[in-house]
């Protein structure tokens, strides 16, 4: 195997924990990386060196973008948002909190939190993945982290902003 | 000692949390903390949002990769896709071969007086897809109807419009940007237009529109500044238009057929 396919194959474990984060479902989450590995390997003459890991998050936050509007445009589907209160007790009550806790939150503001305290990714690769100035990635970290707090003490989440 | 220090903003809390702190800065955030229970209640809560995150997903990484995500496997899959556009590609040189040679010939045929044949589904759609990328590739105000940031209302727009399902190609992975779409005529009913745009500036459009013709290969045809890539397939025909750069352009024109490929499949 070529060393660009053994750096992507590296990546792949990673890959699949972001995307089981940011949809919250496995089926959903591996068609993601599969895409993403499909996407990376027909791309790798557009790959110009640098961090192939950041490269390959680009390429999954990209494609659920994509896939989030397509959802959009079915009005059928139920909204993958949960407003229950969060559980109170159970073994697995923490992980369902911080999962539907996560659901309320922006898709920007999501994927930011998500590559810098799942991923590990510092602040300056979460810019180069969003394409944004590394200022508009902590805001959108600190709106997430106050949106989260907010909906783990209790209160109502907060309207969704839209930006 | 405290007074003596910089105020600490919200900033510097978030990344006290998250290890972003330049050297030195992070024991005077500490001790600051140390002083301000109520900012120190705030990044414990903080912490505690990213450890249950880890504590959730973290073993995510651990688990054994489905059959589906082993790298040989989508390697095939991959290739198996890349091998269709490879013939495409391959049939594109052909019939520029032959679009040359036709155009030598209808030339000594004009001095024989030969009828020029009618032009082809082909060459009309070329010919307006290449008269709509020069009339609105050069426009600085008003390249398009419709911006890109309003992609899923101009999806719906020019579906309808269309009479199909539009798939607007994301070619943000290799560089280029949805400025938007218009309506145009076509030689066969309504036609979509979308442009994309470089960091440089380098434009590319793609002209699409409903046809009844079989499915073709991939056609190249170059003029003097812009060049086109033609093919047609799933009872649509696209036109894939940029700057006169057959290597650059055989690239953005890759990109596009295999989403287009990709959706096909899927729907």
């Amino acid at each position: 195997m070529a060393t660009f396919q053994k750096d992507v194959e590296s990546t792949i474990p990673a890959l699949r924990r972001y995307a089981r984060a940011l949809t919250r479902d496995a089926d959903i989450a591996d068609d993601l990386v599969q895409d993403t590995l499909v996407r990376a390997l027909r791309s790798e003459h557009l790959f110009h060196g640098g961090e192939l890991r950041s490269w390959m998050y680009t390429i999954l936050t990209n494609l659920n973008r994509n896939r989030l509007r397509s959802l959009a445009r079915r009005p059928a589907m139920s909204s993958i948002d949960d407003n229950d209160a969060p559980d109170l007790a159970g073994p697995e009550a923490g992980g369902r909190d911080i999962e539907r806790a996560l659901a309320t939150l922006v898709e920007d503001q999501r994927n930011a939190l998500l590559l810098v305290v799942l991923e590990g990714l510092s602040y300056r690769e979460v810019a180069e993945v969003q394409g944004v100035p590394i200022g508009t990635v902590m805001s959108r970290l600190a709106r997430a982290r106050a949106q989260i707090k907010t909906y783990l003490e209790g209160g109502r989440p907060t309207l969704r902003r839209v930006k | 000692m405290i007074d003596r220090e910089l105020p600490v903003t919200e900033d510097e809390l978030h990344a006290y949390v998250d290890g972003e702190l330049p050297a030195g800065r992070k024991e005077a955030v500490t001790a600051w903390l140390a002083a301000h229970p109520e900012q120190a209640a705030l990044v414990a809560a903080w912490q505690a949002q990213a450890d249950a995150i880890r504590a959730h997903y973290g073993a995510v990484a651990q688990e054994p990769l489905p059959a589906r995500l082993k790298l040989d496997r989508v390697i095939r899959t991959s290739r198996a896709a890349g091998r269709r556009w490879q013939a495409m590609a391959a049939a594109a040189a052909v019939a520029v071969f032959m679009i040359g040679g036709a155009t030598g010939w209808m030339a000594r045929g004009a001095s024989a007086s030969a009828p020029a044949p009618a032009p082809s589904v082909f060459e009309r759609f070329t010919a307006e897809a290449l008269e709509a990328y020069r009339l609105y590739v050069v426009e600085v105000r008003h390249p398009v109807e419709v911006p890109g940031s309003e992609r899923k209302h101009m999806t719906q727009w020019l579906s309808k419009r269309l009479g199909y399902e539009q798939r607007i190609p994301d070619l943000q992975p290799i560089g280029l940007r949805l400025v938007g779409g218009r309506l145009l005529p076509g030689p066969t009913g309504a036609a979509a237009f979308y442009m994309y745009e470089g960091a440089s500036g380098e434009r590319f459009t793609i002209y699409c529109a409903r046809v009844e013709t079989p499915e073709t290969a991939l056609r190249f045809k170059e003029g003097e500044r812009a060049a086109a890539f033609y093919w047609a397939g799933d009872n649509a025909a696209y036109v894939v238009s940029g700057p006169a750069n057959r290597e650059r352009l055989e690239t953005v024109t890759k990109a596009i057929y295999e989403q287009m490929d990709a959706g096909a499949k899927k729907s």
